[in-house]
């Protein structure tokens, strides 16, 4: 810029900038969202291709007969209601996941409970040990339980024997098998229930706590005006979550009764396996998984629901 | 002065006496929640005691139900060497590792990027999408094995272990994603703006900055992944039939239980060797996982 | 070569809320600027059109004689430094400053000299291999300005540096980036809704309110001049007096009267400039500091006022004393040695040489 006539040149330049630019900013904005989409784009392809493509292909395949030469339409949702193994199996699957769910709820509100009174640095190895059941592999563990349950061979009968008391037909009964099944599923799931509020308690401050007390609440007035206000949306979201999952469940009863005594511990995920790939009735089989499609829809929605407005208060 | 003073003793007794009950009170309430944590413990650590105990058991002492089952009277490794030794249980184990690294490194590389284009950069759409990655998390694979099954039947992959690495990123992707949305939504803008202007571009900005410090996250998505594919059942129950191509958790069963002749000893071996890695894994970083499952709840 | 000019500066956002209302400003090479304003004024939305965050929606920003409306932050040769300070937890304070140089492909030995270079300005040579997290505040605020020191950048921009700090730090750093800018000499602009950091750090004070630049001008100007109501309320602590008021022809001339009580002569040299504003309701305003505890000395301009205590607050080296003018809260700065007693009438002499009479409609000082 000493010299004279590089100024005319540089005032060219930054005169003709603007137009130069705007492109190269319209580009630059454009390239941002052409990355984003790009970062993103496998996840969308996951998720079409292998969630929803398939969701979509299994309301398909649910409307065609046996050997998929014809449509059927509702043909085989009709089929199943009136199959007695099948109202079985929608019994089940409720009472699984209802009684399941409730039992870890209340098992894991008072374990994480017992949790919070210990100090906190001895925290650490008890729920370590109590997270155990969760951390094995279910198929690992249920294994274990089956053994535990052996007609022939069960410990559980062999303390009960010598104790004086007959042995017990674990997963010969319909009620007592059912009640395995159940059992098997509340020792596997409370752990999480357990972390879940023991990390919500522990969110509360502790000067609510401070205040209840100063205003004169005792302990049972803490839990129900301080404590549950202040976990209900996280109980709500778990208690959903696990219903979802809970009612899916595969593993237990696979393993352990594969359905039996006569199909009374059949659940939807079980029975569909059995009828869709053992028996190879694959429209069958679509069918009965979809009968769980509109209870997991509405538990999605209020989880969902439940997940947003939590979002929401922490922001406030 | 005298009766100045009695009453005076009086209220420090009654202050002392009281004090002592709450102390005390405090302190019951912490025996009794110790004494109920052992309970819970011993009844939730029976299946794991039990299995490991059977595994150390002969089938001669199995079988001959002679004194109490709940331990090993003549502690032996025998079975455990016999199952390495096992060339079907080689094939489990070598597949189980193999579609777990590839399914962790696939899953964590899709949601890292996802995750970050999600909470960060943000396209038409993109909170739609947020949501219905949180909607796929809940989706079952039992809802999906059966159309599933037929459309790996067009690909030819039935009863190919490689098979698994398809599917089990549907079962990991959407909660990774999920938790890493959580973890760089709570980086402040600020640091982005800074890495901006120190001249770094959207993806230098991903790899130097968002993945190292959001680092717990990714430790919590990986083992979330990792705990996914190495215990799924249902799709490798449903998809593969041949011994060569199953893994753990489905081959354990399928190998050791024939018919009725049922080989206790190892089947409990097994399961001890495919429940190990998850637990040791869990033993030392535990804290980050619990940290990522939980802050979804208590932070939004 | 690195001015920055801002014109006609438009921002607003979803089309209709507008942030910044076509502003105009010209900062000099080596200035130090300073954006005051009170909070949603514009000047944090200004900075971050400088820098490149926020985009410009209409109007231009220069520069060093480049245009820089369409350039991403990373091309512009700005550096910032924020106000929760934005080091990457991740590495230690000295890759924190090497970061924006590793960037650039800067060669290995040249970082490592200008990064010590900087950690020997700022002090922090002992600090390079810590984590940001084992840092006090004070210590963060210092490594991310060194973040932008070793950068040679044209322009420092400062978003509220020091509001994170405890005011005893925060007086301490003013101290320090005053001197930083005396030694490295940078085009600065700086924001911040403190005025006592503005008055002490910036060459020229720009007041902004509401999207639009109040005033611009050196911290003396701003505190002696103010060109609005604004201004003269803004800068200055304790904020100055208002009063309404009449400005009448009594006795000794022009007077201003306050009430019904309370006339004040208008002091000679203003006499010409205020004689066009006669029989009008006007607003006078007047420093605390031109409000003090009575002397007979009969300077001219200098008048005598009553009025009774309501709150003394005694601050060390000066009282304040609050008090009511025809129920409008007023304060005095008085000598700390003061009679004053709540609900006790206090003679005050009020310094008109420093008053201000302001224009109700316009809000302009006349």
């Amino acid at each position: 810029m000493a010299d004279g006539t590089s100024v005319p040149i540089d005032a060219i330049a930054t005169r003709r900038a603007p137009a130069r630019r705007a492109n190269a900013m319209q580009r630059f904005a454009r390239r941002r969202s052409t990355i984003a989409l790009l970062l993103a784009l496998p996840l969308i392809l996951l998720i079409a291709g292998l969630v929803v493509y398939p969701a979509i292909y299994a309301i398909y395949l649910s409307m065609l007969n046996k050997r998929m030469t014809h449509f059927v339409g509702l043909g085989n949702f009709a089929f199943l209601l009136k199959r007695h193994t099948f109202q079985l199996v929608i019994f089940q699957s409720c009472f699984f996941a209802v009684s399941a769910v409730i039992l870890k709820a209340i098992i894991g509100f008072i374990l994480a409970h017992l949790m919070h009174n210990i100090p906190s640095r001895n925290q650490r190895i008890w729920r370590g040990l109590l997270l155990v059941p969760w951390v094995i592999p279910l198929a690992m563990s249920t294994l274990g339980w089956w053994w535990l349950f052996d007609p022939s061979y069960s410990a559980f009968n062999w303390i009960l024997n010598a104790l004086g008391f007959q042995s017990v037909p674990w997963l010969g009964e319909t009620w007592i098998a059912r009640l395995c099944v159940v059992a098997v599923n509340v020792w596997f799931g409370t752990p999480f229930f357990m972390i879940m509020y023991l990390a919500a308690l522990k969110s509360v401050p502790d000067q609510l706590y401070e205040a209840a007390a100063i205003d004169g609440a005792g302990a049972v007035q803490k839990l129900f005006f301080v404590t549950l206000p202040m976990m209900r949306n996280i109980i709500a979201i778990t208690v959903l979550f696990s219903l979802i999952v809970t009612f899916a469940d595969f593993d237990i009863v696979r393993i352990l009764t594969a359905g039996g005594p006569q199909d009374t511990t059949h659940l939807f995920a079980t029975y569909a396996f059995v009828v869709g790939i053992q028996s190879g009735d694959i429209p069958l089989g679509a069918s009965v998984s979809l009968f769980m499609l509109p209870i997991l829809a509405i538990a999605a929605f209020f989880v969902l629901r439940g997940v947003n407005r939590r979002s929401k208060e922490i922001a406030a | 002065m005298s009766s100045a003073t009695t009453t005076a003793n009086a209220v420090a007794a009654t202050r002392r006496r009281h004090t002592r009950s709450l102390a005390s009170q405090r302190r019951w309430a912490l025996y009794g929640s110790y004494a109920a944590l052992v309970v819970f413990v011993i009844m939730f650590l029976i299946p794991p005691f039990y299995t490991v105990m059977t595994s150390l058991k002969t089938s001669a002492e199995i079988s001959a139900q002679s004194g109490n089952p709940w331990f090993a009277h003549n502690p032996t490794l025998s079975n455990f060497i016999e199952l390495i030794e096992m060339p079907d249980f080689q094939y489990f184990f070598m597949n189980s590792v193999m579609i777990t690294v590839v399914t962790v490194v696939v899953s964590m590389v899709i949601s890292v990027m996802a995750a970050f284009s999600l909470a960060r950069m943000g396209f038409w759409g993109s909170s739609t999408l947020a949501t219905g990655v949180f909607l796929t998390y809940l989706v079952p694979a039992s809802l999906l094995f059966i159309p599933l099954f037929q459309i790996l039947g067009f690909l030819g992959l039935i009863n190919n272990v490689w098979c698994l690495a398809l599917v089990y990123p549907t079962l990991a992707v959407p909660f990774c994603t999920w938790i890493m949305i959580g973890y760089f939504s709570s980086i402040p803008k600020e640091l982005d703006e800074a890495a901006l202007i120190d001249g770094a571009g959207y993806v230098q900005m991903l790899l130097k900055i968002f993945i190292p410090v959001a680092m717990p996250g990714i430790i919590a998505a990986t083992i979330f992944a990792f705990t996914v594919s190495w215990g799924a059942f249902l799709y490798p129950m449903a998809y593969l039939y041949s011994m060569d191509q199953m893994v753990l958790t489905v081959g354990i069963i399928s190998d050791l239980v024939r018919g009725d002749v049922f080989q206790w000893g190892k089947i409990m071996a097994a399961s001890v060797l495919a429940a190990a890695p998850p637990v040791i894994i869990y033993a030392f970083l535990m804290d980050y996982y619990i940290a990522g499952l939980t802050s979804g709840a208590t932070k939004g | 070569m690195s001015q920055v000019s801002i014109r006609k500066v438009v921002k607003s956002y979803d089309g209709d809320v507008q942030a910044v209302k076509g502003i105009d400003l010209e900062i000099e090479d080596h200035e130090f600027v300073v954006l005051v304003g009170p909070s949603g004024c514009g000047k944090s939305t200004t900075l971050r059109m400088v820098a490149g965050l926020e985009e410009i929606t209409d109007g231009e920003i220069w520069i060093g004689g480049d245009i820089v409306n369409d350039v991403p932050p990373r091309d512009r040769d700005i550096a910032m430094v924020f106000q929760n300070y934005a080091l990457y937890p991740h590495m230690s304070v000295f890759d924190n400053m090497a970061f924006g140089l590793k960037l650039r492909k800067v060669p290995k030995p040249e970082i490592k000299q200008r990064v010590d270079e900087a950690a020997r300005i700022l002090d922090i040579g002992e600090l390079l291999d810590r984590k940001p997290k084992a840092l006090s505040g004070g210590q963060r605020q210092r490594v991310a300005m060194g973040r932008a020191i070793v950068r040679h950048p044209k322009v420092f921009l400062f978003d509220e540096p020091l509001s994170n700090l405890d005011a005893k730090l925060r007086v301490q750093m003013r101290t320090e980036i005053k001197k930083v800018h005396q030694t490295v000499n940078t085009t600065t602009v700086y924001v911040t809704h403190d005025q006592v950091e503005a008055m002490t750090l910036a060459d020229r004070v720009v007041v902004m309110n509401q999207g639009v630049i109040e005033q611009v001008g050196p911290p003396q100007e701003l505190y002696h001049n103010p060109g609005t109501r604004f201004v003269a309320g803004f800068i200055g602590s304790p904020a100055m007096n208002f009063l309404p008021c009449r400005v009448q022809n009594g006795a000794g001339g022009l007077t201003v009267r306050v009430g019904d009580s309370m006339v004040l002569p208008v002091p000679p040299a203003r006499k010409e400039r205020y004689a066009s504003f006669k029989d009008r309701e006007m607003i006078l305003g007047l420093r605390p500091e031109h409000l003090y505890e009575y002397h007979d000395d009969s300077k001219p301009g200098v008048a005598r006022v009553e009025a009774p205590a309501d709150v003394v607050e005694p601050m060390g080296m000066e009282t304040m004393v609050h008090f009511f003018v025809n129920g409008i809260p007023v304060c005095a700065r008085v000598d700390p040695a003061t009679h004053a007693v709540p609900g006790e009438t206090l003679p005050l002499s009020a310094d008109l040489n420093h008053m201000h009479l302001i224009e109700p409609e316009t809000g302009r000082v006349v």
